[in-house]
């Protein structure tokens, strides 16, 4: 139940880029078309998913107090982190390359460019400020891949409609994607504060 | 003009040439990192809600972009391409701990207030994406220079979204630093006219706080920049 509850809350109520605005920078970048969209969000689903837990092990066992060392040694917390996730990365890119090579090159460069999404340091830095456990953070990295997907493809798919429409010459392709995210991000603000573990308990 | 040991190089390079100039000034309009490289734009909406935020972020990226360019420029020959992205970020994440451990000891609520946001400035596009277009390839006083350039550039759309958050969202100007103003609202004490409100009608407006505004704000810069320079429109 927890588990489903961390997991919608990061998908819908705290989505990484309509709640937070993290990982803008691919998010614009990448949402001119909606297969590009797919392929990108599919990857971040996965490696979100892989790094939360890894990291949450790491934060625990290696760098707490109650580690194996003993120490505090959470100001080393930044480096390792971003090494676990270029490596994890890499690590995707060689196994996509190996037994899926039609995935890769519909990836394409695509696959490198996450390591440097906020939304992937952005979920695992989150996830320690706000105390998860294990379980929950496998939620919390499913659940905020999940959220990030239906971000871009859903932006990915208004910019494709925009096309037809007459947007003022200054304003096309990058001004209105900052516009429309602006938007989406209202809109999303309507469902922010809402708690799933109410409404689950009640039925 | 500052002396350069081999006499050879004295003609082609200068301290503060033209060129040198250029790699300053250019990132600040012409090619500004958030409205025409679409870097870094994250932290942008995230910590421009106080004008000082806005400010003590500039500065850290600023220094990190610097230096880590120049560190990544010295080094370029030597790292293997292969695990150029993890060399990179380790320089990168070591300057981030570097900024974030004197922020937090200068300025405790500060760093409170900017935690998750300043470990972000090491997947702030802005210095890997420098790293990987300019650093990779040039020379490390050269290299130093488009760091600050970038840096400022950023920081300045930061510090122009910051004002103009600040004062429509809270009717404040530089909150939380010892210079704070109460600019307009209710209790405004603009200038000696503390009797008479200063534009006392005024209510803060909410969507001035929200991330939201942050990108219809950059969306109008946009606008601007691109009808005074058509050549930056989108074609496609």
């Amino acid at each position: 139940m927890e588990f489903l509850n961390v997991f919608l809350k990061s998908a819908f109520i705290e989505n990484m880029v309509l709640s937070y605005f993290l990982g803008m920078c691919s998010f614009l970048a990448v949402s001119k078309s909606v297969k590009t969209a797919i392929g990108l969000g599919a990857a971040v689903i996965f490696v979100l998913a892989i790094t939360m837990p890894i990291n949450w092990l790491i934060n625990e066992y290696l760098l707490g107090p109650n580690g194996i060392f003993g120490l505090d040694l959470t100001f080393l917390r930044f480096i390792l982190f971003i090494a676990v996730i270029a490596a994890m990365v890499q690590l995707v890119e060689m196994i996509v390359e190996k037994y899926s090579p039609s995935l890769y090159n519909a990836l394409g460069i695509f696959l490198p460019l996450i390591t440097v999404n906020c939304a992937i340091l952005g979920g695992s830095l989150f996830m320690i400020s706000r105390e998860y456990n294990l379980s929950q953070s496998i939620a919390f990295g499913l659940g905020g891949g999940f959220g990030w997907f239906l971000a871009i493809v859903a932006l990915a798919a208004i910019r494709e409609k925009m096309r037809y429409s007459n947007v003022p010459a200054p304003l096309r392709g990058l001004g209105m994607a900052f516009i429309l995210t602006g938007l989406m991000g209202i809109a999303f603000m309507s469902i922010m504060g809402i708690d799933p573990a109410v409404y689950m308990k009640l039925k | 003009m500052a002396e350069v040991k081999e006499p050879v190089k004295q003609e082609q390079e200068s301290w503060w040439s033209k060129k040198e100039r250029k790699l300053v000034i250019d990132p600040l309009l012409d090619n500004n990192p958030i409205t025409v490289q679409v870097l870094g734009v994250c932290s942008a909406l995230a910590v421009t809600t106080l004008t000082f935020k806005a400010l003590i972020m500039a500065i850290s990226v600023t220094l990190v972009t610097a230096f880590s360019n120049l560190f990544t420029s010295m080094l370029r020959n030597y790292i293997p391409f292969q695990v150029r992205m993890i060399a990179q970020l380790v320089i990168i994440a070591f300057l981030v701990t570097v900024v974030e451990l004197t922020l937090k000891a200068a300025q405790y609520p500060m760093w409170k207030d900017l935690s998750v946001f300043i470990g972000l400035i090491i997947t702030n596009c802005i210095v890997m994406g420098r790293l990987e277009a300019y650093a990779m390839a040039n020379k490390p006083w050269k290299s130093f220079l488009d760091g600050i350039g970038n840096g400022l550039g950023y920081g300045a759309i930061l510090i122009a979204l910051g004002i103009v958050r600040e004062i429509f969202g809270k009717g404040t100007l530089l909150a939380g630093s010892p210079f704070e103003l109460k600019i307009i609202g209710p209790s405004a004490d603009f200038l000696l006219n503390t009797q008479n409100a200063w534009l006392s009608w005024y209510a803060p407006n909410n969507l001035m706080v929200l991330p939201a505004s942050a990108l219809f704000l950059i969306g109008i810069i946009i606008w601007i920049q691109r009808s005074m320079q058509p050549k930056l429109i989108d074609v496609s």
